[in-house]
């Protein structure tokens, strides 16, 4: 008889606007959940007629969290137009700036999205479940979420000259070369946060057990891994080439280039949400399913490349064999990924040329494509332009880091839905747990935040005739 | 007494000026800001912004003070609460004529219209945007053309003109549909007449005409040569 819906809308503490339908059956048990992206955005068409050297800084307006994503990857993408390659100090000041970025973005997801399920509980009071619940019940770990992201994002505004949309980076390289004096400032704070990031590590593992449940269902299941890794097989988030391994650890695909990721990856559109989703192709759809970010870097990379990071990866890398599969570990894998992108900075500003005033390229539109990748704090990112001989954009493409986790994510909710939820008794924490889901995977939805998690959340419960059968609201 | 000093007072000032200068020429020399868009020191004024208009005793409409000369006893205020909101109402009319979006405009904080709307508290566009679908003419191998952010201020079409002597740079149609266009209305690229002297660039107020390559808040324009070659072609002649 009856098919019944409940509706989480808008789901809590995530970048961005979405909601989540369950679908229940006639038990009340849940048959089956759909993750929907409820905002147009467009920008692959607004770039349409515009002159190529302004794409960086056009599409870092996708997004307030990581602008400096969309930069690097549209900068990429620029650079393969003009057809030079940038200066070497241009590298890795970039490198510089996109390790930043991840520090900051994983600070923001661990510490003000995500630690208050960890610190307050799953079950506990939603009205005070948020960073300022956490500030007052938790003021030391609430104190250093803040300084770290802080860091990284004072990191970003020395290099860029501010720390959201900065326009620095461009094509051919970036407009202005380090100052000394932003080098020193960051050297000093180096040692702080790298305590910070090390004694939230040793805290989350001993913790690990609490979330047992979480970890058996939280979008625990075998994918493949996609992402980036360096000329050695080691963590790579700027450069590199694409690597895919299965849920046993093993490569199955490796040394892509990047620019052929047509050949590799598909996309299908979902009839019920404005996010593609992505699939290995040679799988085909829906078994290509695949994830991308930190957990995915990880499981794909055969080391970090920097001390610390590579004994926390060891252990990390323990926790299951072969590849780790739930999507729990996505917030332990970022915290091993800060120690690295600490550990990073540390090593590039070390290096004696990186104050070198040699930092663009200048050159023309000399050819008509391009193809930007690289890795975002939450997958790999992919900006593809092409442009007429002036060089104005005439087409584009973007594969946003989100967008590839979005059949994972599918899955996860349904997996945890049927876990946790049970139609006949709604209970507000077993509902946190199925955003819980979502926000593992830190989608990156669009450019809002809402960290305070005060927007209402809403859960309908309707029958086959849309008639509403119960509702529970929270927040606002 | 000398014939060729008018004495006036501006703001209750009292300044003094050559007969043959202009209110704004006074104003400037006496650092009393008066807005302006369409002129620029070494090109002749036109008139044509309407944002420099001020109060003049006894006039019973406003003067642009651009082209409008000194006389003896003048009193001009040039700011009130009436001027304020015309100026805002031009500039807000200027910003929903075409698509000025700053915060991706090659020329974001370095532009005339947007420092004019900071200065003059300009929160708000009352008025529906137009949102029309304008070309970018990026044709030409060293500069951009960008309609979508052009006021239509004419100084690239009087520099061009007046300084470099190549007149390129015209108007075309009429109204709402006025444009600056490139000799006949070809791309830039093929026009026969462009020196490519880059003139035009800067003395553009907004992101309108750019380097090319340039990416975003990248373009700063420089004004400075201007009034010096109009001397030192003045001085040729």
């Amino acid at each position: 008889m009856s098919e019944r819906r409940i509706v989480i809308d808008p789901v809590t503490r995530i970048e961005g606007h979405a909601r989540i339908t369950l679908y229940l059956n006639a038990d009340g048990q849940v048959e089956n959940a759909r993750f929907h992206v409820t905002q147009f955005r467009a920008f692959e068409k607004l770039c349409e007629g515009r002159p190529f050297s302004e794409m960086p800084a056009l599409m870092a307006r996708i997004c307030g969290i990581c602008p400096v994503s969309h930069l690097i990857a549209s900068a990429k993408a620029c650079d393969q137009i003009l057809g030079t390659r940038i200066p070497p100090v241009a590298v890795q000041l970039r490198r510089l700036l996109n390790l930043a970025q991840i520090v900051q973005s994983h600070a923001l997801s661990f510490f003000h999205l995500s630690a208050p399920d960890f610190l307050l509980g799953m079950d506990s009071d939603p009205a005070r479940r948020n960073l300022f619940g956490l500030i007052e019940k938790h003021p030391e770990m609430a104190r250093d979420g803040i300084r770290l992201r802080k860091f990284g994002q004072q990191v970003i505004e020395r290099l860029a000259g501010k720390r959201i949309h900065p326009a620095w980076v461009v094509p051919g390289g970036v407009s202005e070369p380090l100052a000394p004096a932003a080098r020193e400032a960051i050297l000093a704070e180096l040692p702080e946060m790298r305590a910070i990031a090390q004694r939230t590590l040793v805290w989350f593992k001993s913790v690990l057990h609490e979330f047992r449940e979480e970890a058996a269902t939280f979008a625990n299941f075998p994918t493949l891994f996609l992402g980036l890794v360096g000329p050695d097989g080691e963590l790579e988030h700027y450069d590199g080439q694409i690597r895919v391994v299965d849920a046993a650890g093993r490569i199955v695909a490796d040394r892509l280039a990047p620019e052929r990721y047509r050949d590799y990856l598909g996309e299908s559109v979902e009839p019920d949400s404005y996010l593609k989703s992505p699939y290995y192709k040679p799988e085909g759809y829906p078994d290509g399913i695949y994830r991308v970010g930190p957990l995915a870097r990880l499981n794909i990379a055969d080391r970090c490349g920097t001390h610390a990071a590579d004994q926390e990866w060891a252990e990390f890398r323990q926790l299951e064999r072969g590849a780790v599969l739930s999507s729990f570990y996505y917030h332990y894998a970022r915290l091993v990924e800060i120690l690295y992108a600490l550990e990073r900075i540390e090593q590039i500003l070390a290096e004696p040329q990186i104050l070198g005033r040699h930092v663009r390229a200048q050159a023309a539109a000399n050819h008509p494509e391009g193809i930007g990748v690289a890795e975002a704090p939450r997958g790999t990112l992919i900006h593809h332009y092409r442009v007429d001989e002036a060089g104005v954009i005439q087409w584009a493409n973007l594969i946003i880091a989100t967008g590839h986790n979005n059949l994972a994510m599918n899955r996860g909710i349904l997996q945890a839905a049927r876990r946790f939820v049970d139609g006949n008794r709604l209970s507000e924490g077993a509902l946190n747990r199925v955003e819980a889901v979502i926000r593992a995977f830190d989608p990156c939805l669009s450019c809002s935040t809402h960290a305070v998690g005060q927007m209402a959340l809403r859960i309908e419960l309707r029958g086959p005739e849309g008639e509403l059968l119960h509702e529970v609201s929270r927040g606002a | 007494m000398n014939a060729g000093i008018k004495t006036l007072r501006i703001d209750g000032r009292d300044v003094s000026a050559r007969a043959d200068q202009t209110i704004l020429q006074v104003a400037r020399e006496n650092d009393i800001f008066i807005p302006s868009l369409c002129y620029l020191e070494g090109l002749s004024p036109v008139g044509a912004c309407r944002l420099c208009l001020v109060e003049v005793k006894g006039a019973s409409r406003l003067l642009p003070a651009c082209v409008t000369r000194v006389e003896e006893g003048m009193e001009v205020t040039t700011r009130s609460e009436r001027l304020d909101a015309y100026r805002r109402m031009i500039l807000e009319l200027l910003f929903s004529e075409r698509n000025h979006i700053c915060s991706v405009c090659v020329s974001n904080g370095h532009c005339e219209l947007q420092s004019l709307a900071e200065r003059l508290n300009l929160t708000h566009v009352h008025f529906p945007y137009r949102y029309p679908r304008l070309p970018v003419d990026a044709s030409h191998p060293r500069f951009v053309a960008d309609h979508n952010r052009c006021i239509l201020c004419t100084r690239c079409v009087r520099v061009c003109d007046e300084i470099e002597g190549a007149h390129t740079w015209d108007v075309m149609g009429r109204g709402i549909e006025a444009r600056v266009i490139t000799d006949l209305n070809q791309p830039w690229g093929e026009s026969e007449s462009c020196t490519s002297c880059g003139k035009c660039v800067h003395v553009c107020p907004t992101g309108a005409l750019s380097e090319k390559g340039r990416s975003v808040a990248e373009m700063a324009k420089r004004r400075q040569f201007l009034p010096y070659l109009t001397m030192m072609r003045t001085q040729a002649r």
